[in-house]
């Protein structure tokens, strides 16, 4: 997957997990949670669709990775290369 | 008993929020149950298949955002309308109640069996490797989840936590209710009962295997408590909640007083998993009426626990008749709310004291409806069939709700 279809993926799962939020003025360098009201509970979430959409796996400690769009992007880019 | 007791120590309904099959608030409700409306449509449900059920249609979003809903329960759901459309009734200022001192006491017959059912049909598609199983599975099904939802949604920093008792479920949370005002545990109570069952398939095809699931080709004619054509028990969803508080407080903020739980009792038959009991339901309504202070016939209308199952049914006839005798002058009236809605399961004690509450001031008894042919172990004095009786003085009611695992219940109220 490309860069921007990867960006897409990842609006797909936010509309899914937070279905209030508006998410057509997302700014990517701000961290998620800086502006949508999403928890710990909501970022397993992520992790979770990534993991049964996609079979991506994420170890706990590179959740981190997860913060922000740009971010989430950089570190699945070469994850989801081949998909 | 309830007439020697100090004001501060009785304990009056204030605020009723209720969803059934056939509406949503007491004023819809207590339409559909005069106008003699159903409330049981054709349902279908994952593996069983086309079957019956009470279902309800309020809106989860009035009081939810739509991200709540998807990690919540569907019980929960129930719960924060119910609780949130009592609140609304009891006119009480929410804004500056001491939300510690709220309680939230709320009867369910199971939890968690919906949201276990739809983890292992999800997991399925991922040949049940679990480490696609849900973090949500444990916030969503532990037993307190839907009093903790109302918490949560409400604000409500007092206790909360489920009371589970089968089929009993409604009537306990009440009791729960009213028993914690009198302890000083709280100075509001938010209780009653929920129930979500229809979203599983298990509750459909065990009473299907039990021989106690109703069909018939007319869904509102499927429930008929009391009919010798009667086949079993349809299964709704619906919850209600009811405000309660002590006398005192009421009164010093003038609330409307719906009535009194003047008397209540629970006890066990200690028999079996699933047949009745008749000796133990009298028990348990003569315990109740004990302590309340009332005779038999001091009762206007006995709410009729009868799920429309061949022996549930002429059992509590029998407790019924040991408690009020079969003399046909006595005043006492009879009638049953699952003929219109279904059997609500832990919804159903609250929801059926709470459709007959308006007698008080209408004195109208809602009939049991769909009984066309009255099976003669049935027979009661004082039944009203399928035609609401009219120009009735109700003073009190006695609400029966029993359970699996012989678990029995009465709530009396008393009009104010």
């Amino acid at each position: 997957m490309t860069a921007a279809e990867i960006r897409d993926a990842i609006l797909d799962i936010l509309h899914d997990i937070a279905p209030d939020e508006d998410l057509s003025n997302l700014k990517d360098e701000v961290p998620f949670r800086e502006q949508l009201e999403l928890d710990s509970m909501d970022f397993l979430d992520i992790v979770m669709e990534l993991r049964k959409r996609y079979r991506i796996q994420i170890p706990e400690e590179e959740y981190t990775e997860l913060s922000s769009m740009s971010s989430t992007v950089r570190y699945l880019e070469p994850r989801m290369k081949g998909i | 008993m309830t007439a020697d007791r100090p004001d501060h120590q009785r304990i009056v309904i204030t605020g009723v929020g209720l969803t059934a099959p056939n509406g949503n608030s007491l004023s819809e409700f207590r339409q559909a149950l005069l106008a003699g409306r159903s409330g049981v449509t054709a349902y279908e449900t994952r593996y069983f298949g086309p079957t019956l059920a009470g279902v309800c249609h309020f809106d989860e979003l009035r009081y939810q955002k739509r991200k709540e809903v998807r990690r919540g329960t569907r019980a929960g759901s129930i719960g924060i309308y119910c609780a949130r459309e009592a609140v609304a009734d009891s006119g009480i200022d929410w804004g500056n109640v001491d939300r510690s001192k709220v309680g939230i006491y709320i009867g369910v017959t199971e939890h968690g069996n919906v949201e276990t059912e739809n983890e292992i049909f999800l997991l399925k598609g991922y040949d049940y490797d679990t480490q696609f199983w849900s973090h949500h599975h444990n916030p969503r099904t532990v037993a307190n989840n839907p009093a903790g939802e109302v918490s949560l949604n409400l604000r409500i920093t007092g206790p909360h936590y489920t009371l589970g008792a089968a089929c009993a479920a409604g009537n306990a949370g009440i009791i729960q209710g009213a028993q914690m005002l009198r302890l000083g545990d709280c100075d509001l109570a938010l209780c009653g009962g929920v129930s979500e069952s229809i979203h599983t398939f298990g509750i459909f095809a065990s009473f299907h295997s039990q021989g106690a699931l109703a069909k018939h080709e007319d869904p509102t004619k499927a429930s008929r408590p009391f009919d010798l054509d009667r086949n079993g028990i349809v299964v709704a969803e619906g919850g209600c909640i009811f405000t309660l508080e002590r006398l005192t407080d009421a009164q010093a903020r003038g609330a409307k007083i719906y009535g009194e739980v003047a008397g209540y009792a629970m006890n066990s038959d200690a028999t079996d998993f699933v047949l009745p009991d008749p000796t133990r339901q009298a028990e348990c309504m003569r315990l109740a009426l004990d302590r309340a202070g009332m005779q038999p016939e001091q009762i206007g209308i006995v709410s009729t626990h009868a799920t429309g199952t061949s022996s549930g049914d002429t059992q509590e006839c029998e407790a019924l008749r040991a408690v009020w005798g079969s003399n046909d002058g006595q005043p006492t009236l009879f009638n049953n709310t699952k003929s219109f809605i279904g059997h609500a399961m832990g919804a159903a004690g609250a929801l059926e004291l709470a459709g007959n509450l308006p007698s008080f001031d209408d004195c109208v008894c809602h009939p049991t409806i769909n009984l066309d042919r009255l099976d003669p172990q049935c027979e009661l004095p004082g039944l009203v069939v399928n035609q609401p009786r009219e120009g009735v003085q109700v003073d009190a009611i006695l609400n029966n709700s029993f359970g699996m695992l012989g678990i029995n219940s009465a709530v009396i109220v008393r009009k104010m």
